[in-house]
């Protein structure tokens, strides 16, 4: 391991680095942080291992052996089960429906409005801008009672897929991602089509979008997390079963069954796997578009 | 064709400087409207979804907290008098509440430090050139962006009566279990939130981190100083920002608190251990319908963390 370390040093910049000479505290040091660190991912992993595990077994094993499986209890009983009780496919067709209108909601709106706020100039733009970062300092909390008294009890969109999408909508996180990405665009380059008379719904369209393809990309990613994974708001419209999305019925069925059956973790867990999975999948798959910058545009402005 | 690489310099900047050039002919459209007035009709969709979901509401709500307010059949309407602030006063003299109010406070006092704490040392330890960089991340990244109702059956699981813990400790496990013991729950809940939201934490400070500039850490080394003396000296300070970020915004998720007491404790047990203010927003507010307690609630809430994120604020950037 240390003798890949050689020809790096001989570089220029690495002789810089601290660790030019591999002596042997640095190494300990080195075998310190790795042990450290995998320690602690075994107990950021080991949930999501157990959770699959627990689903897989007939009768949910939670002796210190049971956390090793035996290949033959192995069934996949419990989605059978908890499909009975929750019918997945509906669930997870709301969570899809309702994930997938806040999405489009926040790409077209969050597209029109950062392109504006970044690359044209007209009155009113810099103080709906502060308004914009102002209103995100307002906790949802504060917003919670009245958006219910205005969406299911006076326009009557209680159990429908619009009351769920509509407070999604004003996520301002779609806004402050397009906004970076076409701010680092050069307005010259807007310009040229200009001058050939193309109007500005055709330069964002045909110049400005495909220029900043990743950010489209980022911004899908990034608001499929929340309503995907949100709680509260879907849990207060949807009363109707059918209408619920999975994180709902899900968070229903445990607290309905918790201390009632005799072991109902099995079918709970089942119901997680299902939950988490589209979620785990996309993260892995894109992972470098989960970055800091991006997740926190939303705070920082 | 007109001068425009002013526009090119961002905000403001451009308008002073389209401002200082000689006149040129311009429509009054443009003088009233902008250059671009076009840019109006675009940012009009969210400009209405802020006025109508999230501005009016925050009035509406200010409004239902000075009045007694109750639900209604659409469209009936009924007299909602004003009682000036007797919804604040039921609300601050409700036992309930500040019990919430002290649960919130043992969570933060336990959440906040372990998170920012823990988010930099991680990231510290991640940002060196290290063998499997990548899987490290993603792992303490996973259960951020994973549902809380998924990771909440887990938890109730490995924390259950017979649950793999309790197995494990054997006679060492806490009596009652964890999740029915009044002194054990709160603690147990804001351990889970720092485990699942810790990722983000750390990602955040890493960003920090690399924009820390090598030649201030390469003079240090020059001058001789230690790594210790480098890390209260030049890395603590230097993220300094992003520490006030990251307690800030941990305070603001925490006094949110509402899944996990509602799932893990069969909302709020034991005997209100582990009740949340948001919990009892829901409770007495949509449950019990009173809405008008929920608001005042709120904005108790709301300016109880922000007399505390300012206070936080000023120690950490005062040091």
């Amino acid at each position: 391991m240390t003798t890949t370390h050689v020809p790096q040093s001989v570089a220029p910049e690495a002789a810089t680095a601290s660790s030019t000479t591999a002596s042997a505290p640095a190494a300990i040091g080195k075998a310190a942080r790795l042990l450290a660190l995998s320690a602690g991912a075994f107990m950021f992993l080991f949930p999501f291992y157990y959770m699959v595990v627990g689903s897989l077994q007939t009768e949910p094993d939670s002796s210190p052996g049971g956390a090793v499986p035996d290949p033959g209890d192995l069934s996949l009983d419990n989605y059978a089960a908890i499909n009975a009780t929750v019918p997945l496919g509906r669930a997870l067709l709301n969570s899809a429906i309702y994930t997938g209108g806040v999405v489009i909601m926040s790409v077209v709106v969050g597209a029109l409005t950062g392109y504006a706020l970044a690359q044209l100039r007209f009155r009113g733009r810099e103080a709906l801008f502060t308004v914009l970062i102002l209103l995100q300092l307002v906790p949802f909390t504060l917003s919670l009672i009245p958006l219910y008294i205005l969406i299911v009890r006076d326009y009557g969109l209680g159990d429908t897929y619009l009351g769920m999408i509509l407070p999604g909508a004003v996520n301002a996180t779609g806004v402050f991602i397009f906004r970076q990405f076409f701010l680092a665009i050069p307005a010259d380059l807007f310009d040229a089509p200009r001058v050939d008379g193309a109007s500005e719904l055709q330069v964002l369209r045909y110049v400005a979008l495909p220029l900043i393809r990743p950010a489209l990309l980022t911004v899908v990613l990034v608001t499929f997390i929340g309503p995907w994974n949100d709680f509260l708001w879907p849990f207060l419209v949807t009363k109707d079963r059918h209408m619920q999305p999975l994180a709902v019925a899900l968070a229903n069925y445990i607290s309905s069954q918790a201390g009632n059956a005799d072991n109902p973790f099995g079918a709970i867990l089942a119901g997680a796997v299902v939950l988490a999975a589209p979620v785990v999948l996309l993260f892995v798959l894109f992972q470098r578009h989960f970055s800091a910058t991006n997740l926190s545009s939303g705070v920082k402005g | 064709m007109s001068p425009d690489t002013a526009s090119i310099t961002a905000g403001r900047l451009g308008d002073v400087a389209g401002k200082k050039q000689p006149p040129r002919p311009r429509r009054p459209v443009r003088r009233l409207l902008g250059q671009h007035p076009i840019g109006i009709a675009f940012v009009t969709p969210y400009t209405v979804f802020l006025a109508v979901l999230a501005a009016y509401p925050i009035l509406l709500a200010l409004w239902i907290s000075f009045h007694d307010f109750f639900f209604t059949a659409p469209g009936v309407d009924v007299p909602k008098p004003f009682v000036g602030l007797d919804n604040y006063a039921d609300v601050l003299s409700d036992p309930l509440v500040r019990r919430s109010f002290v649960n919130i406070a043992i969570f933060l006092a336990i959440n906040v430090p372990l998170t920012t704490i823990a988010a930099l040392a991680l990231a510290a330890v991640l940002n060196a050139v290290l063998p499997l960089r990548g899987f490290f991340r993603t792992a303490y990244y996973l259960p951020y962006v994973t549902a809380s109702v998924a990771v909440v059956a887990v938890w109730l699981w490995l924390f259950s009566r017979d649950g793999l813990v309790n197995t494990i400790l054997g006679h060492l496990a806490p009596q009652p279990s964890w999740l029915v013991n009044e002194t054990l729950v709160m603690p147990l809940i804001a351990l889970y939130v720092t485990w699942k939201q810790l990722g983000f934490f750390v990602v955040l400070y890493l960003a920090a981190l690399q924009n820390i500039p090598r030649q201030l850490y390469e003079s240090a080394a020059v001058d001789g100083a230690g790594r210790l003396r480098i890390w209260w000296s030049i890395t603590v300070p230097s993220v300094r920002p992003a520490t006030t970020l990251v307690v800030v915004l941990a305070t603001i998720w925490g006094a949110n608190l509402f899944t996990e007491p509602y799932l893990l404790t069969g909302s709020g047990g034991p005997n209100g251990a582990s009740m949340s203010p948001v919990l009892i927003m829901y409770q007495k507010g949509i449950q019990q319908g009173k809405p008008d307690f929920a608001a005042a609630l709120g904005f108790v809430l709301v300016a109880a963390v922000l007399a505390l994120s300012l206070l936080n604020r000023r120690l950490l950037e005062r040091e």
